[in-house]
């Protein structure tokens, strides 16, 4: 960055001279300040809690299909205190519930799709040497790290782990024990590191970009991460305001969630009383809602780089997706309530938060019709990475229409506390989103280890994953439908009405199970391809957006020669053009 | 390997990263504090009765406190102003009183916090209570973290002034768009906990 006038066209594949002092190994892979490392650690860190917060839910998964029955081996080397003689105790169930959601949505999607992708991929896409605030960044990924420490400590603190679901109601989770404090505190870790994250992305997109690199010639992944960090940035610090209010409620005794002449037990709380307990339900799904697109928007930003570069066109209607985000970024401040139509909020609230609900769905709707769109007409290479993205596009579909009818305040109350809305968001977020980060995964490998994955074992991980996903999720869709409670211990055995579609259960684990053994091929693939792979040069995918000039792997400051933006970022099969991609790095 | 505009500005932008990134961050603040603020109103709006400000907390006290919090940031001007002016030493001397001040106004916070416990005022007597020591004790944070970043740029952060004069002068800035902002919250904090 520092002659723009010796800019010519880059050459990526030239030696990169290190002119730094070079790091010993602890400032070099653990404490580094490198985007990329930073970015991997997060990455390796997210993905590891995915596999942690999956295991929970298997173990949930098989009390639910067999309720009560004793989980043989697994089951005793959990302890007494969990499992005894093998059977689960409703509290374990509890703990495994509230950190499951916890786990995947705080410590696995958003540290994987922001802090991994995000960092790696966003200096590169503009061409930046590195983010903005490289300390800063270290110092994001630490935070992240030590708010995972403690959720995972909280395991082993005496009551165990917090129970109160991910979402942390009050006025139950004031009352509950040790390991809601421990949440909270692990709250604020994470609300911290997302903090500093999302001011860092947003000065780096708009003040490191290179030449040339106008706003609407960023690749839609960069805009999707632009979009996500002023939703982090504003719409966290409500929720660290929440868990201040909550710790202080637990640790001073205050009441701010606690109402007067609140009965736990036949007996009254002695507390000084007035709190609010919506006010909490308030503070956090005005984080929450947001937080709902922070899950999805990377998702959407990997899966249209990786259409436009296997359809080997532009993508269709690029402007409207960019606007249809920005909208939709606004808006998503203003639908949080329509998870609380079941609180009894008067029918003008209601009819308020379905209106913008309606809305919101509109430019979601534009996006996901204009990467469909995008697919007509071109001729598609089915790789590992393609797969993953198109089969994005009708689970997140699915996913997304399901969730209409939870948009309008009649339909959602029979549907809201049923196993309807476990489906709804799961189809979102897990062969959603994640399908959208194993996408992003074998797309952006080569560019961090100069080796690709291996396509055979990527293929059956994607089928597998994909009949999986389907065969977990889809008869819950059943379940909600015929009224099963997803607050049940039992899974429903215990009511009559129940009863017509309590095997479903057993297909639901029984697909969790198969899931879980369809990702060694993915661990496995991981693992040998970094040092086995087949070796790549800088653009293995004969992409066009910047980072693909960029050596692979990029070393310490990423281009050996500063690159510059000539045009747009999905120039493919351009008529009149020497080969079927106009690399936006090349003059 | 030197990240770019970090002294001089982004042509296109006018801005260095340090100036945006500030601004983000006070943006999240008042996100968080309009947080507690917003809480503060359902909380108050919901109570049968609410006392007043003056009739629990000592007005006059605040009253001196908030002309300590002003005189702070008319200091913090003139220290980043002397930089402006390349001397240091007026410098050392304005950020210094910046500092005191804060210290000042934290004793004083003290006194109050400690007269509140010895009448047996806790956090847990009553809302109104509750959030007047949630707001001002994150107020208080606040305040002691902007001393220790303006301590450390009038101490071993100082070190920057000799070799690059106009880094050092926009870290002082920025310092003190925090130290304004801290100050500003106070400004809504002492009427709507004190006099309303």
């Amino acid at each position: 960055m520092t002659e723009p006038a010796a800019v010519a066209a880059p050459k990526p594949h030239i030696a990169h001279e290190v002119p730094h002092e070079a790091l010993g190994f602890w400032r070099k892979y653990v404490f580094s300040t490198d985007h990329k490392v930073i970015g991997i650690q997060y990455a390796i860190t997210g993905l590891l809690f995915l596999l942690f917060g999956f295991s929970l839910m298997m173990l949930m998964r098989w009390q639910l299909a067999y309720p009560g029955a004793a989980l043989p081996l697994l089951g005793r080397l959990l302890g007494e205190a969990r499992m005894p003689g093998g059977t689960m105790l409703p509290e374990f169930y509890n703990e495994l519930g509230a950190m499951h959601g916890t786990i995947m949505v705080f410590l696995g999607v958003v540290p994987l799709a922001v802090g991994g992708f995000g960092n790696f991929v966003v200096p590169l896409q503009i061409g930046a040497q590195d983010m903005a605030f490289p300390r800063l960044n270290m110092a994001s990924y630490w935070s992240f790290f030590l708010g995972g420490v403690t959720m995972l400590a909280s395991f082993l603190v005496p009551g165990g782990a917090a129970q109160g679901g991910w979402t942390s109601y009050t006025p139950l989770s004031v009352l509950a024990g040790t390991g809601q404090t421990m949440w909270l505190i692990g709250m604020i870790f994470l609300i911290t590191s997302s903090l500093l994250g999302a001011i860092n992305f947003i000065t780096t997109i708009i003040q490191l970009r290179a030449k040339g690199l106008t706003f609407l010639r960023f690749p839609f992944f960069v805009w999707t991460q632009f979009v996500t960090a002023f939703l982090l940035l504003l719409a966290f610090p409500p929720l660290e305001a929440a868990a201040v209010m909550q710790l202080m409620d637990r640790v001073a005794g205050t009441s701010f969630f606690l109402p007067s002449g609140l009965v736990v037990s036949g007996q009254v709380v002695a507390v000084a009383g007035g709190g609010n307990p919506l006010l909490w339900q308030h503070l956090f799904w005005f984080l929450a809602h947001p937080e709902v697109y922070v899950l999805i928007l990377p998702g959407m930003g990997i899966v249209a780089e990786i259409i436009a570069n296997n359809t080997r066109k532009p993508l269709w209607g690029y402007r409207s997706m960019v606007y249809s985000l920005v909208f939709l970024g606004f808006m998503s401040f203003i639908v949080w309530a329509h998870h609380m139509f079941m609180t009894g909020m008067g029918t003008a609230m209601a009819a308020f938060f379905q209106t913008t609900t309606m809305i919101i769905s509109i430019p979601s709707v534009v996006i996901l019709t204009a990467l469909i769109i995008s697919l007509w007409g071109g001729s598609i290479r089915f790789n590992t990475p393609m797969l993953f993205a198109v089969a994005f596009l009708p689970m997140f579909g699915i996913g997304g229409l399901t969730g209409l009818p939870l948009g309008l305040n009649v339909a959602d109350i029979p549907l809201h506390d049923t196993y309807y809305v476990i489906a709804h968001f799961h189809y979102v977020v897990a062969p959603g989103t994640i399908f959208a980060l194993f996408a992003g995964i074998y797309y952006w490998f080569p560019k961090a280890t100069g080796r690709k994955m291996n396509e055979t074992l990527g293929k059956i991980h994607f089928f597998g994953s994909l009949v999986c996903m389907n065969v977990v999720f889809m008869p819950m869709f059943l379940m909600g439908l015929a009224g099963v409670s997803r607050r049940l211990f039992d899974g429903g055995a215990s009511y009559a009405f129940a009863q017509p579609v309590l095997h479903l259960n057993v297909v639901s684990s029984w697909g969790a199970w198969t899931l879980a053994i369809f990702q060694i091929p993915f661990i496995f693939n991981f693992f040998w391809s970094i040092w086995k792979g087949e070796q790549t040069d800088g653009n293995p995918w004969q992409a066009t957006t910047i980072e693909w000039a960029a050596p692979s792997p990029p070393p310490h400051g990423n281009f050996p020669v500063a690159p510059e933006a000539y045009r747009g970022p999905y120039e493919y099969s351009v008529p009149g053009a020497a080969k079927d991609f106009l690399p936006q790095y090349e003059a | 390997m030197d990240i770019p505009y970090t002294v001089e500005v982004r042509r296109d932008t006018g801005l260095t990263n340090g100036k945006i990134g500030i601004w983000l961050f006070l943006a999240s603040e008042v996100m968080l504090f309009g947080a507690l603020f917003a809480s503060y109103i359902l909380i108050r709006t919901g109570a049968p009765s609410w006392p007043r400000g003056d009739t629990i907390l000592n007005v006059p006290l605040a009253t001196f406190n908030t002309l300590v919090l002003i005189s702070s940031s008319v200091t913090m001007v003139m220290a980043w102003a002397s930089l402006m002016r390349h001397r240091f030493g007026t410098f050392r001397i304005y950020m210094g009183a910046t500092i005191l001040l804060g210290f000042v106004f934290l004793v004083v916070k003290y006194f109050e916090y400690s007269h509140k416990f010895e009448n047996g005022l806790y956090p847990s007597t009553n809302n109104f209570l509750a959030i007047y020591f949630t707001l001002t004790g994150l107020h208080m944070l606040h305040v002691f973290g902007g001393m220790m970043v303006n301590a450390y740029f009038l101490g071993p952060g100082s070190k920057l002034w000799k070799t690059n004069p106009e880094w050092f002068a926009n870290r002082v800035e920025h310092s003190g768009l925090f130290w304004h902002f801290v100050d500003l919250v106070w400004i809504f904090l002492f009427p709507t906990l004190y006099l309303l």
